[in-house]
């Protein structure tokens, strides 16, 4: 029955990018008066989903039925719209120099002519009254000047708001992620209106109460394909953990991590309501949790104290950071290897003003044998490197300078996996010489390195664990729900 | 009233304003004899064609992009203006039609090649002289007689001047600001993807903006040769420049699509206002340009007092 009245329906779809496999063979559909809830962790592929969805890319296989019409090979922003399909981004798609009714204008081409302002201001403001009661929110407000959980609620009453086509299906991709606790439950039960008189929803949380309170159906993805779906009633947290991620065997406690977080503290983060994020002498410490949880502002919290700017975490000593996104925030395109390696140690370089070249040559040498750099000349430019090379540059920069802690933001981003072997035996030679590394990571496997490990949400630790608790389970458990994890 | 004056976002959108008011009041107090028909439209004669030419930037800053070729542009205009259009009226006017297409055709190369546009309009700026150079070797020629008799109007009671910048500011300041098309115009400077994912075509706007840079350029550069009777190929190389301060002047910003039509017109008649106060002041107008820079400094530091506080409360 759901095959002949189902809104949309997704028939084996694939999608790749280069050699990443980001969808394999996924089959989906949704149903006319039903929320989906769609959990996964980072990469699973629920984000590609949303957008060979909303029409932003195009499936390499597989087909896209509305009714019976296959609109795989046809299908656009346009058609996904004249469809009644809307979406809401995570990333918000908002224009901030404009105000709330122009930004509703600008996805509502047939409010045109004279008058346009007040039709727009009106329908906008409808929306925003019928989901959020008491907004506060001004037709005329500028959404730049508007605070983040305002600009969500504008964009999420601008996708269920209605002109010429009804709308019939509305994706949220984690829409509380930004809003307060009273906002949030004022839109999961305007969802449950919404269905009530026939409209779909795609509901994408992490939280997975949300999911499990407002979702009919839930769907668990995992390594780009679907590995469970079901009925909500069938599911709970523990199943829903356990579907997202492995369980992998747990390795045999080594308690001499713990003992060590005793003496010689280097780093203390006080958090606001969470746990402290600790940093011992010789630790490898990892910051685990789903993406852009407030790992990365950590990090930079901690080197501007370093640095003495700015003064909410406790550093003893100085660090050195190790950039993720190497093309933006990491190399010197211009400068040669050797530049690139040397510029975070040139204090030790200097001699009457100037810059010992054999010294700066000697540094750099040292580090190309030490993480094997593989370059014929060092003073070739650094963009003749492959791009694990040149993480392995940012890595020699970090380590050849002589701060004792050392602050890591996802720095294996692309690297292929014998680099990967070099950095981590590099790591752990330095770390067992009494350096400090704190690694924010989106790699589960590379959090078996860790000797503590602390998880991120919402800005905040909420948990911390030891070596031997370190495992995939416990770490999704803490990212997708405090409460599951205590 | 007073209160609501007096928020952060009504100071910004007020700061141009006050800035010109203080300027005017410091002529006045200084050659009160400016306070008349003949010494407005005297003083302000010169704001035309810079308040064309800084509305023709803000098209192109409010799409992100910047163009460093318009002061020789506007030269190139001014040159066809005082030959062609002087002497075969069709030819100049197909030349000058073609001018804002080959503008539009810009926006399109520097959307589709994806290319930064200071580079492409740094590399036309010399193709724009090279060609007005062709036009108009040596400085010379003669403005049609229909474009000089418009610019030496003399309207009863308000000095020409002032309503060619009232009426351009509000034509600008309503197509842009206040209509339903401008809207998407703008929201492409805001957020170009969100514009685009809302079934809008980027390649469309850019053309729009672009060729609507062009069309104010050339009106610039008619405008221009209406005040001077002649041209040169060099008549108006400082354009570019004072183009892109008057529209930062007037509150609008290098990128994010945060402008204002009105405000860049008034942007325009405080510098070319700071060169006539110079005068006034016995100074040598060598430093006009210094002065031009010095105001630009004190408002743009204004600015970000008042965005401090903002940010603050």
């Amino acid at each position: 029955m759901t095959d002949r009245s189902a809104i949309v329906r997704l028939n084996g779809i694939g999608k790749s990018f280069g050699a990443v496999q980001a969808l394999r063979d996924v089959t989906f559909h949704v149903a006319p008066g039903e929320c989906v809830g769609l959990v996964g962790h980072n990469g699973a592929g629920k984000s590609t989903l949303m957008n060979i969805l909303s029409g932003v890319l195009s499936p390499d296989t597989g087909e896209l039925l509305f009714g019976d019409q296959d609109l795989a090979a046809r299908y656009s922003v346009a058609a996904a719209k004249q469809n009644g399909l809307r979406c809401v981004y995570q990333e918000l798609s908002l224009c901030p120099n404009l105000s709330v009714a122009e930004n509703a204008r600008i996805t509502h081409p047939t409010i045109r002519g004279i008058g346009w302002r007040r039709k727009a201001a009106t329908l906008i403001t409808t929306w925003l009254d019928r989901i959020f009661p008491g907004h506060g929110i001004g037709p005329g407000d500028i959404v730049g000047e508007l605070s983040i959980a305002r600009r969500q609620m504008v964009e999420i009453a601008r996708a269920f708001s209605a002109t010429q086509t009804p709308v019939r299906l509305v994706i949220l991709d984690e829409p509380t992620s930004s809003l307060d606790k009273a906002s949030a439950d004022q839109l999961l039960s305007f969802v449950g209106r919404f269905t009530e008189t026939g409209g779909s929803v795609i509901l994408i949380s992490h939280m997975l109460g949300e999911i499990l309170d407002s979702a009919d159906r839930i769907v668990v993805m995992r390594d780009g394909g679907v590995v469970a779906e079901d009925a909500t009633a069938a599911f709970d947290r523990a199943r829903l953990v356990r579907e997202m991620g492995s369980v992998l065997a747990e390795d045999a406690a080594t308690p001499t991590a713990q003992a060590r977080r005793q003496t010689d503290r280097v780093i203390v983060l006080p958090g606001e309501n969470g746990i402290p994020l600790e940093v011992f002498k010789g630790e490898i410490v990892g910051l685990a949790g789903i993406g852009g949880q407030g790992q990365t502002d950590a990090l930079l919290t901690l080197f501007a104290a370093a640095n003495g700017t700015r003064n909410h975490a406790e550093i003893t000593t100085e660090a050195a950071f190790v950039a993720g996104d190497r093309q933006t925030d990491g190399v010197f395109p211009g400068w040669s290897i050797r530049r690139n390696i040397s510029i975070a140690s040139i204090r030790q370089m200097v001699q009457h003003w100037l810059i010992d070249a054999r010294k700066e040559l000697g540094l750099a040498q040292d580090w190309q044998t030490r993480i094997g750099i593989r370059t014929e000349d060092l003073s070739n430019p650094i963009l003749s490197l492959s791009g694990g090379n040149q993480q392995k540059v940012l890595f020699a920069r970090a380590l050849g300078s002589p701060a004792p802690v050392v602050l890591m933001d996802d720095p294996m981003r692309g690297v292929d996996i014998g680099t990967k072997q070099d950095v981590y035996a590099i790591l752990k030679d330095e770390a067992a010489q009494g350096r400090s590394f704190v690694w924010y990571t989106t790699e589960m496997d590379e959090l078996k390195h860790c000797d503590f490990v602390y998880v991120f949400r919402g800005g905040q630790v909420v948990s911390g664990l030891p070596r031997h608790q370190v495992t995939e389970a416990n770490i999704l458990r803490a990212s997708f729900d405090a409460a599951a994890a205590a | 009233m007073i209160a609501r004056l007096l928020t952060p976002h009504s100071l910004r959108t007020l700061l141009p304003a006050v800035s010109l008011a203080a300027l005017l009041a410091a002529i006045f107090y200084l050659q009160p004899r400016t306070m008349s028909y003949f010494g407005l439209n005297l003083l302000l004669n010169l704001a035309v064609p810079i308040a064309l030419a800084t509305v023709a930037q803000m098209f192109i800053l409010c799409v992100n992009d910047l163009d460093l070729s318009l002061g020789a542009f506007i030269s190139l205009t001014a040159c066809i203006t005082a030959t062609w259009l002087h002497d075969t009226p069709l030819l100049g006017a197909l030349a000058l039609a073609g001018c804002v297409l080959a503008y539009a055709g810009l926006g399109a190369l520097i959307h589709l090649r994806n290319l930064p546009s200071i580079v492409v309009t740094l590399g036309m700026s010399f193709v724009w002289m090279g060609i007005a150079v062709l036009i108009l070797p040596t400085p010379g020629g003669k403005a049609p007689d229909w474009i000089r008799s418009l610019m030496t109007l003399k309207p009863a009671l308000i000095p020409f001047p002032i309503i060619a910048l009232v009426v351009l500011g509000g034509i600008v300041q309503i197509a842009l600001m206040r209509s339903a098309p401008g809207v998407v115009l703008r929201g492409a400077g805001g957020n170009p993807q969100s514009v685009a994912r809302a079934g809008w075509s980027i390649l469309r706007v850019k053309m729009i903006m672009f060729g609507l840079a062009g069309l104010f350029g050339v009106l610039a550069g008619m405008a221009l040769v209406g005040l001077t009777t002649s041209a040169d190929a060099n008549i108006a190389l400082r354009y570019t420049l004072l183009s892109i301060a008057g529209v930062i002047l007037g509150g609008g910003e290098f990128t994010g699509g945060r402008i204002s039509p009105i405000g860049a017109v008034i942007g325009a008649v405080t510098l070319a206002l700071a060169g006539s106060f110079l005068s006034f002041l016995r100074l040598n107008p060598d430093w006009q340009i210094g002065a031009q820079g010095a105001i630009l400094i004190l408002v743009l530091a204004l600015r970000v007092i008042i965005n401090r506080t903002a940010a603050k409360s």
